[in-house]
């Protein structure tokens, strides 16, 4: 009997969570029912359909979006038939009266030219079509025409025009936020691409004057040097793809260490715990890599002890988790925020903030960098890594030799 | 079965699994060893890995259970469990390396780039890993209680209070070399006592009447009844009983049970004389379903069989600790390349089972008639050998089976404990995994305790079942077919995957309607898969505007492979 309810429950539950998923699906404000006087009930009405419509139009004016946006439209402004156009063709027609395309886009020369709307008569031959009068309303982003919407009515009507007007200022807007929108994606890309791959020149200085050094005494180590050189750097200036994987960041990482080595020699000991199902894990390109390149400063810089930097990667469920300690100066948490904020560059490169803001710009504001640091305590960095993200994917890697 | 040794062994298995999941980081201190401590995978140690996972209670206890009380017919289930690897190899295993997805519903969103769609794909998870995680948690509390005589539901509740404990307190930092320790121990656990009782077959005559039908006692025999049940003879049958039958009272006399239906009290014993035929339990009595597929089975021994397969071959490609396992492999080639592995590994693995399950029927036929046939693996060295070394090979074969209720939980667990943290619960962090791990685990072990016991390997079935109807569809199609739109792939799943859950939960809540019905409900593969093929086929082709505006730089990700992928911007 006990197994029958069981099952019962089981057999419930989908039920239980399809009803739920339903009923959140289905309430929707309309149903505020005898909420204020008609007036209001209206405005919420009106103010509804228009939050709707907004959606769509904020991805910008194209067929798929006219097409979603076209129905709501109409329903704001009660016609038979509503048309949105970009400057050559009808993007989406709703309504009745199809076979006014043509003419409504011959019409429109005018309203593109002026950037102002106008009224006229339709000609129809079919007697039971709806059509008389059509209301232009020109759609402009930065006073440049874009499209128009034509609303088509069975006859001349002021109010018509007025709403169609203001609608169609409406709808200008949105677009004007799609077009924010747009510039705003460039912008960060544009960001990435300058932000990324920045190894800083002090380093590449700093290495060329070691190897230098190895020259005469050591020409065998100068040449795995110069080698671990040149690998490090053609990792850090390739052009293609925007991410790579653990494996490959690791290694660039042991690259950088090992002429990081070369010039501090015992006073750096470094250690690497790695979990090795996270190493196909996808990253943005060189986040870690200014990690430790920070740690090293921060821990040998300006000092004469032994330091030590451990790096961690370890499996977490649906993510990596990458730690990276080091038992260096460590830094005052108020002047690290600020450091992160922007407002304060940091004396050497742009090292923390950077990769915060890459992570953040990529997997979503609570995957940025975790900081735990103090003065004279070192500094303890957490990155946690999701092992997938929509649109995230490594690029081919390097040919290894 | 002598405890003093039985329980030590769980008890290093458990701590075993701890400690390798906790300290199984590859460590380098120096620069030349950096390139061990961060090289890849490889295939062999993945597949390692994935066969530990993979070869759960059902395979280790539950398989020799089955041929133990239903003869040869059941070593479909072996088969099926390692053909499903060939299919995800021919079908699957490359390109979904290839789309970067950890889990399934990561893949319904990197193909159809619809929310709706992830969403549902976690539902499924959510459903197919509690149907797997809860004869996990049964079998657990059986082994224990053939060991200890502990009460049933105990084992269940150790098992998952350890995997939750390591899950959620991080402790499986590196799951690779935890699942491929459990593999070779569970192998070592099957192998090494198989050897011994292959011998002591041999020194007994090698008697090779196993599969012959119907299974007789071969010597005098003692069984007594623990619970009420109704035994069902197809022919007369002489006992000397000590207790009730059909409500009369017998204290050693010899009885004859005529052909039929007859109810035996609790606490009876029965004494069978050789040669005698071993009769079969009617489990319907006594809460459990045990019997409830079994019947199925025997009227319709085809249907059954060809949903077992359609079922298994289909379904391993939608298991959600299995396909994570996958994304180890650095790139398709190696996923491919570790599917081969897999193969050879449980293909080696499964031909241990059936040879307990030959064995049991030679020299432990009561089990049937108990009704835990599933304890036959645990049983059978103390009937073969004796003496300490039964003993010592007993708490080997306990060991292994902890680790492969461990080791297939902790996988299950940590992917619905991903799916609830990351689609359901609300915020994301690290406290929030833990509650989910939580959850994950509370729900079965809940359910356990409810839901009566189906023999292992068959409730396992089920979620195989399950799983074919829902992701077999997703993901071929998903792969293969270019005009798969989000509602077609939705519609689909809840088509076929959805009508496979009510079915199975119809048959795990005791509806045991008569004939066709019953059969149709127990083995539902068979309908529910072309059911879930054919409406994800006929709504995409009605919906022919959604198709995902990237679909062939998708697809074009999918099936090139990686060192060609610059060429393509996708």
């Amino acid at each position: 009997m006990s197994g029958f309810l069981a099952g019962l429950c089981v057999a419930a539950l989908p039920l239980l969570a399809a009803g739920f998923w339903a009923g959140r699906r289905t309430a929707r404000p309309e149903t505020l029912g005898g909420l204020g006087t008609p007036v209001e009930h209206a405005t919420f009405q009106t103010l509804h359909t228009a939050s709707l419509a907004a959606p769509p139009l904020r991805a910008g004016l194209t067929e798929e979006t006219a097409r979603k946006s076209a129905r709501r439209l109409r329903t704001l402004l009660g016609t038979d038939a509503l048309c949105l156009t970009d400057r050559e063709t009808v993007l989406a027609w709703d309504g009745a009266g199809e076979h006014h395309r043509d003419e409504v886009l011959q019409r429109l020369t005018g309203a593109r030219e002026t950037g102002r709307g106008e009224a006229f008569r339709l000609r129809c031959d079919e007697p039971d079509c709806p059509l008389r009068w059509a209301v232009v309303a020109p759609l402009t982003v930065d006073d440049r025409v874009h499209g128009a919407l034509v609303a088509c009515a069975p006859r001349e009507s002021a109010v018509l025009v007025r709403a169609a007007g203001e609608v169609a200022r409406w709808v200008s807007v949105q677009l004007e936020l799609a077009d924010l929108d747009r510039s705003r994606t460039r912008l960060i890309e544009a960001e990435i691409k300058a932000l990324r791959a920045q190894i800083s020149p002090h380093f590449i200085f700093n290495s060329l004057a070691v190897i230098a050094s190895f020259v005469r005494t050591d020409p065998e180590r100068a040449r795995e040097l110069l080698l671990e050189f040149a690998d490090f750097t053609r990792y850090s200036f390739r052009r293609h793809g925007d991410f790579t994987t653990l494996a490959d960041e690791l290694h660039a990482i042991d690259q950088y260490l090992a002429l990081v080595r070369a010039r501090f020699g015992e006073r750096l000991s470094v250690t690497l715990q790695i979990a090795p199902e996270v190493l196909p894990v996808t990253l943005p390109f060189l986040c870690l890599q200014p990690l430790v390149e920070n740690a090293v400063k921060h821990g040998l810089e300006g000092t004469a002890d032994k330091r030590h930097i451990s790096i961690t990667a370890q499996d977490a469920g649906a993510e990596a988790l990458v730690v990276i300690e080091d038992d260096g100066a460590g830094m005052d948490p108020a002047l690290l925020r600020r450091i992160l904020a922007g407002e304060v560059s940091p004396s050497g490169g742009i090292g923390l903030s950077n990769v915060d803001d890459r992570l953040r710009q990529v997997y979503g504001d609570d995957h940025g960098l975790v900081i735990e640091t103090a003065v004279g305590a070192g500094m303890k960095i957490t990155i946690r890594l999701p092992k997938y993200q929509p649109g995230v994917h490594s690029a081919a890697r390097l040919p290894r030799e | 079965m002598n405890q003093n040794y039985a329980v030590p062994a769980v008890a290093l298995v458990v701590l075993a699994t701890v400690l390798v999941g906790a300290f199984g980081l590859r460590i380098s201190r120096t620069t030349s060893d950096f390139y061990v401590a961060s090289r890849t995978v490889g295939p062999r140690l993945n597949a390692t890995a994935i066969s530990g996972e993979y070869l759960s209670g059902a395979s280790f206890l539950g398989i020799a259970g089955l041929v133990l009380v239903q003869g040869p017919d059941m070593l479909w289930y072996p088969v099926g469990y390692t053909a499903g690897y060939l299919v995800l190899l021919l079908f699957v295993a490359a390109p979904l390396r290839r789309s970067g997805a950890y889990t399934l519903p990561d893949f319904a969103e990197a193909r159809l780039a619809s929310q709706q769609v992830r969403r549902l794909a976690g539902a499924f998870v959510l459903g197919v890993g509690w149907l797997y995680l809860l004869p996990q948690l049964q079998g657990a509390g059986l082994t224990l209680a053939v060991l200890t005589g502990a009460p049933a539901p105990l084992g269940g509740i150790i098992v998952a209070v350890v995997v939750v404990a390591t899950v959620a307190a991080g402790g499986m930092r590196s799951v690779t070399f935890v699942q491929a320790f459990q593999y070779w121990l569970k192998l070592t656990a099957l192998s090494v006592p198989a050897l011994f009782l292959v011998l002591a077959w041999q020194g007994d005559g090698a008697p090779r009447d196993a599969f012959a039908e119907p299974v007789t006692f071969r010597d005098h025999h003692v069984v007594r009844i623990d619970h009420s049940l109704h035994l069902r003879l197809s022919r007369p049958l002489d006992v000397t009983a000590t207790g009730t039958i059909d409500g009369r009272r017998y204290t050693g006399e010899p009885v004859d049970l005529d052909a039929g239906v007859h109810r035996i009290e609790r606490g009876t014993r029965l004494t069978f004389a050789p040669g005698a035929p071993v009769p079969t339990a009617d489990h319907g009595s006594n809460g459990g379903m045990s019997s409830s597929l079994a019947s199925g089975r025997r009227e319709r021994p085809l249907y059954a069989t060809y949903g077992l397969i359609l079922a298994t071959f289909l379904g391993t490609m939608g298991l959600p600790h299995v396909v994570v396992r996958f994304y180890t492999s650095p790139h398709g080639g190696a996923a491919r390349r570790t599917t081969v592995a897999v193969l050879a590994l449980i293909g080696g693995f499964y031909l241990l089972p059936p040879v307990y399950g030959a064995l049991g029927r030679l020299y432990a036929p009561e089990l049937t008639l108990a009704g835990d046939a599933d304890a036959a693996v645990l049983l059978l060295p103390q009937r073969m050998i004796g003496g300490l070394g039964a003993d010592l090979l007993g708490a080997l074969v306990a060991g292994g089976a902890f680790a492969a209720f461990l080791s297939t939980a902790s996988g299950l667990t940590m992917a619905v404990a991903g799916v609830l943290t990351q689609d359901v619960l609300p915020a994301r962090g690290v406290r929030h995994f833990r509650l989910g791990t939580l959850l994950a685990m509370a729900v079965p072990l809940a359910a356990s305790l409810l839901v009566g016991g189906l023999p292992v390997a068959d409730a396992v079935g089920l979620a195989f079942a399950v799983s074919a109807s829902s992701f077999c569809p997703l993901l071929v199609l998903g792969i293969w077919w270019r005009r798969l739109t989000p509602p077609g792939a939705a519609a689909g799943m809840l088509a076929g995957g959805g009508s496979a859950f009510v079915a199975v939960a119809a048959t795990m809540a005791g509806f045991t309607g008569t004939g066709t019905l019953h059969a149709l409900l127990a083995w539902p593969a068979l309908w529910s898969v072309p059911l879930g093929f054919l409406t994800m086929v006929l709504v995409s082709l009605a919906t022919p505007r959604r198709v995902p505006a990237q679909t062939a730089a998708i697809l074009a990700r999918f099936h090139l492979p990686e060192e060609l992928r610059t060429e393509v911007k996708a």
